[in-house]
């Protein structure tokens, strides 16, 4: 068990954007939001999966819809912890712990300021390992654990409660609701026991974001390579550095979808790629060879301060460093490939680890 | 003729035009009363003409964002927000400085009303719960009052409202609307309008100052001050939103720049001492920052010029030990001392322009013993950085011309990779006074359409109409008024096919009659 205080969220919040692949929401507000909390409850517990008593109850909580919306309608405060209670009270148990459901700049915080309301530990874990747009996207899908019963809270005081047959019921549902709220909603959803938090989520993605935001901190502050040293602690690849050239988005079918062109410069002197995204980025394609695909992450930084740069606002002129790091590995199944892969979000190419891939050179890729 | 004044911290620059040509110019210091300092620009500029040839005066100051910076002369200030229930758990300056809570006085309220992004209300507007706020205001005796709404850049019939209901209870006492300040983003636009709120009474006493300035030299001509996006505001506009000055100074000194070269879409670079800014223009307007902009550590979203500032300038410190490389150490104001070429020890960027025979400045024989090889590569290193930022603020991948000024101009020789041309005018000295004097009126938008059977051509369409209805009515001529920039985003996760559309529209300022019957 360790304490999360004010202080520490600045860099939990910067570096789950990175761990956001682009999406995932405004790291400010998310900050704003868990600091404030914080401060009128006090420092978080923080405990790792592995203390989670199996017969514990521990509820996922979350922030849904567009985060132009929420950077303008900004919450009450209540709406996740009625979210949450109300879902305890149809499940008839008292939750032990919370856990987020993504790591992404205003998801991984959201759950903190629960936690320190209710005065219950956050389990050092996420359900995706990244941000994904939709809910069934989260690795207890595979295990066969339902997203519902769910609970949507909103400001004004309504709760609804969804009981779907499968999960992608359960986001249909709850988009439609989450629209008529006024595009944000409050979440509270899948109910692990211990058992399922240790075997089905993606472990540590708490401690990694702090880690990768004091990363970036430090090696600003010493003057070094933030590139490299996040390229270094997620065991990825740098693929691309280079200049936005630029950028085309699209509304299609309800969602934010475009592509980026990065002019590449140093090693990459002459070369293109092309960045794919929805939401989060999705696919990298260097001179006709995919690079990188989803489910592996994706990551855009700013090549000097190793900022990471949303598909909100990425746009000409922007240097970008092009990183490629691993997914977790139950991703990479067929099961997992069906509901992340890239056939899912549209893109007629099949999945490759990153690992395996070229760096665009030579073969690699469809 | 049109008059342009710029009140800079340092000094207080005038010119004069007719048309298109500078007709006189003057730079004296700024002085603590301002007035004084003005008076004397006036004098120097009009000195060969008459008071009666002056059509419109255009001031642009640094005056208010001083004033916040420094935390001086800033008004108790009440913030209502309307959003109930929403809102709560991020209230009013919520993340501000200590400093300027302590100076505004933290009075804040959040209020009933406010609207979803689909123009539905969220609750009520609730009059009675506004009087009960207005009487503690009152009750305070603050004087000035900023209100926010959620959505309100969609649609701001609450603040207006809500503004109307505080004011009659509360007679004379002054009201800003984040809709008429901001963009999305509630916090960033309810900061920018509390931090216009505070500066109300200094806004009043400063525009009462300059029409003094100018009615003392006897001149009768309308007044205007530029705004930050390179537009004007009439001085009633200036008197309620004062927050709108904010970075005009490096605007002005942009647009003062490319027109003095006649280009309307180019780079401009100001290499200074220590730091280059580059910024570009696009039909001759600065390109607004696309990201929330800190001023005085306050957090806002409005229309700031996206300046890009790096750290090579004259007086760079050049280091050979080693990798080669220049800044972003510097000499700074000591250049003259200790520059190479000035007698001192440390080589500098200036000294390698001076050896490359760039400049002529200083002694050339002190740094005649430099490394020939040495000094082609450190050009080379500051030409590829001064390259590589105008190319970062590039909008297409297009070479563009770029527009050289500053006193570190000197580093760069006549030509720059990825520039179509590389200009330096003359007469930039006065610069910030030519951006004021040029200036022209504007209307902006800035909104979420939802397109349920809605196109987006229509959105942007009515978006458009919008802007060039508000460019009118802030002064512009009908005729000249064009639509010079167009982006609409899709907004993320949000099923429904939203768009976010920023458009906004120019025109030339529609002057006085006596000007048009004259036809001067």
């Amino acid at each position: 068990m360790r304490l999360v205080g004010e202080s520490d969220v600045d860099d939990i919040a910067v570096g789950a954007a990175v761990l956001g692949t682009g999406g995932g929401g405004s790291p400010y507000l998310g900050k704003l939001l868990a600091q404030q909390a914080i401060r009128k409850h006090g420092p978080v517990k923080v405990v790792d999966a592995s203390e989670v008593d199996d017969s514990a109850l521990v509820i996922c909580c979350a922030m849904m819809g567009a985060p132009t919306v929420v950077a303008e309608k900004l919450p009450r405060g209540d709406e996740l912890i009625k979210a949450f209670t109300t879902l305890e009270r149809y499940l008839g148990r008292t939750a032990t712990h919370t856990v987020s459901i993504e790591a992404g700049g205003m998801n991984s915080t959201t759950p903190l300021g629960v936690a320190t309301q209710l005065n219950i530990p956050l389990v050092d874990a996420d359900a995706m390992g990244r941000a994904f747009p939709e809910l069934q996207m989260v690795t207890p899908t595979l295990y066969g654990i339902r997203a519902s019963p769910m609970v949507l809270a909103d400001e004004k005081g309504n709760t609804v409660l969804i009981s779907a047959v499968d999960n992608y019921w359960t986001e249909r549902l709850a988009r439609s609701i989450t629209v008529d709220m006024g595009a944000t909603a409050s979440i509270a959803l899948y109910a692990l026991s211990g058992v399922q938090v240790k075997e089905t989520l993606v472990r540590g993605t708490i401690g990694l974001a702090q880690e990768l935001g004091r990363v970036l901190r430090d090696t600003r502050a010493a003057h070094g390579d933030p590139v490299t040293a996040i390229v270094d602690r997620l065991q990825g690849r740098l693929l691309f550095a280079g200049k936005v050239v630029d950028v085309a988005r699209r509304t299609e079918a309800g969602f934010a979808k475009g592509s980026a062109r990065v002019e590449g410069f140093d090693a990459d002197t002459g070369a293109f790629l092309e960045l794919q995204f929805q939401n989060e980025y999705l696919v990298a394609v260097r001179e006709g060879d995919v690079v990188v695909s989803v489910p592996d992450l994706i990551i855009t930084l700013d090549l000097d301060s190793g900022r990471p740069i949303t598909t909100d606002e990425i746009r000409y002129g922007f240097r970008v460093a092009v990183v490629g790091a691993p997914c977790d590995s139950r991703w990479r199944t067929t099961a997992g490939l069906e509901l992340v892969g890239p056939r899912y979000f549209g893109y007629d190419i099949d999945y490759t680890p990153l690992e395996s891939l070229g760096m665009g050179t030579a073969g690699g890729g469809t | 003729m049109r008059l342009g004044i710029d009140v800079g911290g340092t000094n207080t620059d005038a010119v004069l035009m007719h048309g298109r040509r500078v007709v006189a110019e003057a730079k004296t210091p700024t002085t603590p009363d301002v007035t004084s300092g003005i008076v004397t620009a006036i004098g120097q500029v009009m000195s060969r003409h008459q008071a009666g040839e002056v059509d419109a005066v255009m001031i642009g100051t640094t005056h208010f964002t001083n004033a916040v910076v420094e935390a001086r002369h800033l008004m108790a200030t009440a913030v209502v927000r309307l959003g109930l229930p929403a809102t709560q758990e991020l209230p009013p300056m919520v993340d501000w400085p200590e400093r300027l809570r302590i100076a505004l006085g933290h009075h804040v309220y959040i209020c009933h009303g406010g609207h979803e992004f689909d123009g539905r209300h969220i609750s009520e507007l609730d009059p009675a719960e506004l009087i009960r706020v207005a009487e503690e205001i009152g009750r305070k005796g603050i004087r000035s009052i900023a209100i926010s709404s959620v959505f309100s850049p969609i649609n701001g019939e609450f603040e207006e409202e809500a503004g109307s209901v505080l004011s009659s209870a509360l007679p004379g006492v002054a009201i800003s609307l984040s809709s008429q300040i901001g963009r999305l983003g509630l916090l960033e636009r309810e900061n920018a309008t509390v931090l216009n709120a505070c500066l109300r009474d200094l806004a009043d006493h400063t525009v009462q100052a300059f029409q003094g300035a100018i009615g003392s030299a006897g001149i009768n001509a309308p007044l205007y001050l530029s705004q930050n996006d390179g537009t004007l505001m009439a001085v009633e506009q200036a008197r309620r939103y004062p927050v709108a000055t904010f970075a005009s100074g490096p605007t002005n000194s942009m647009r003062g720049a490319a027109f003095l070269t006649g280009l309307l879409d180019c780079a401009v670079i100001d290499i200074g001492g220590t730091t280059s800014d580059v910024g570009t223009l696009q039909h001759g307007f600065p390109r607004p920052a696309s990201v929330a902009v800190e001023m005085a550590e306050v957090r806002t979203n409005f229309r700031m010029p996206d300046v890009y500032s790096f750290g090579i300038g004259g007086g760079s410190v050049v280091r050979s030990d080693g990798a080669l490389a220049v800044g972003p150490e510097s000499v700074g104001y000591e250049l003259p001392t200790r520059a190479l070429c000035f007698g001192g020890q440390t080589l500098t960027a200036t000294d390698v322009a001076v050896a490359a025979g760039l400049a002529d400045v200083g002694n050339p024989a002190l740094v005649r013993h430099l490394d020939r090889e040495l000094v082609r590569r450190c050009l080379n290193l500051i030409q590829a950085r001064v390259a590589q930022a105008v190319d970062r603020m590039r909008t297409s991948a297009a070479p563009i011309p770029v527009v050289v000024v500053g006193g570190g101009s000197i580093l760069l020789g006549d030509r720059l990779p990825g520039a179509s041309v590389l200009v330096r005018p003359e007469q930039f000295a006065v610069a910030n006074a030519i951006g004021a004097a040029i200036a022209q009126v504007g209307g902006e938008v800035d909104q979420v359409f939802t397109l349920g059977g809605l196109s987006r051509d229509t959105a942007v369409d009515s978006a458009k109409a919008t802007a060039v209805d508000r460019a009118v009515t802030a002064g512009a001529d009908p005729a000249t008024v064009q639509v010079v920039d167009v982006e609409d985003v899709p907004l993320s996760y949000l099923p429904g096919n939203a768009v976010r559309v920023r458009v906004k529209a120019v025109g030339d300022l529609r002057l006085e009659a006596k000007h048009l019957a004259t036809g001067g």
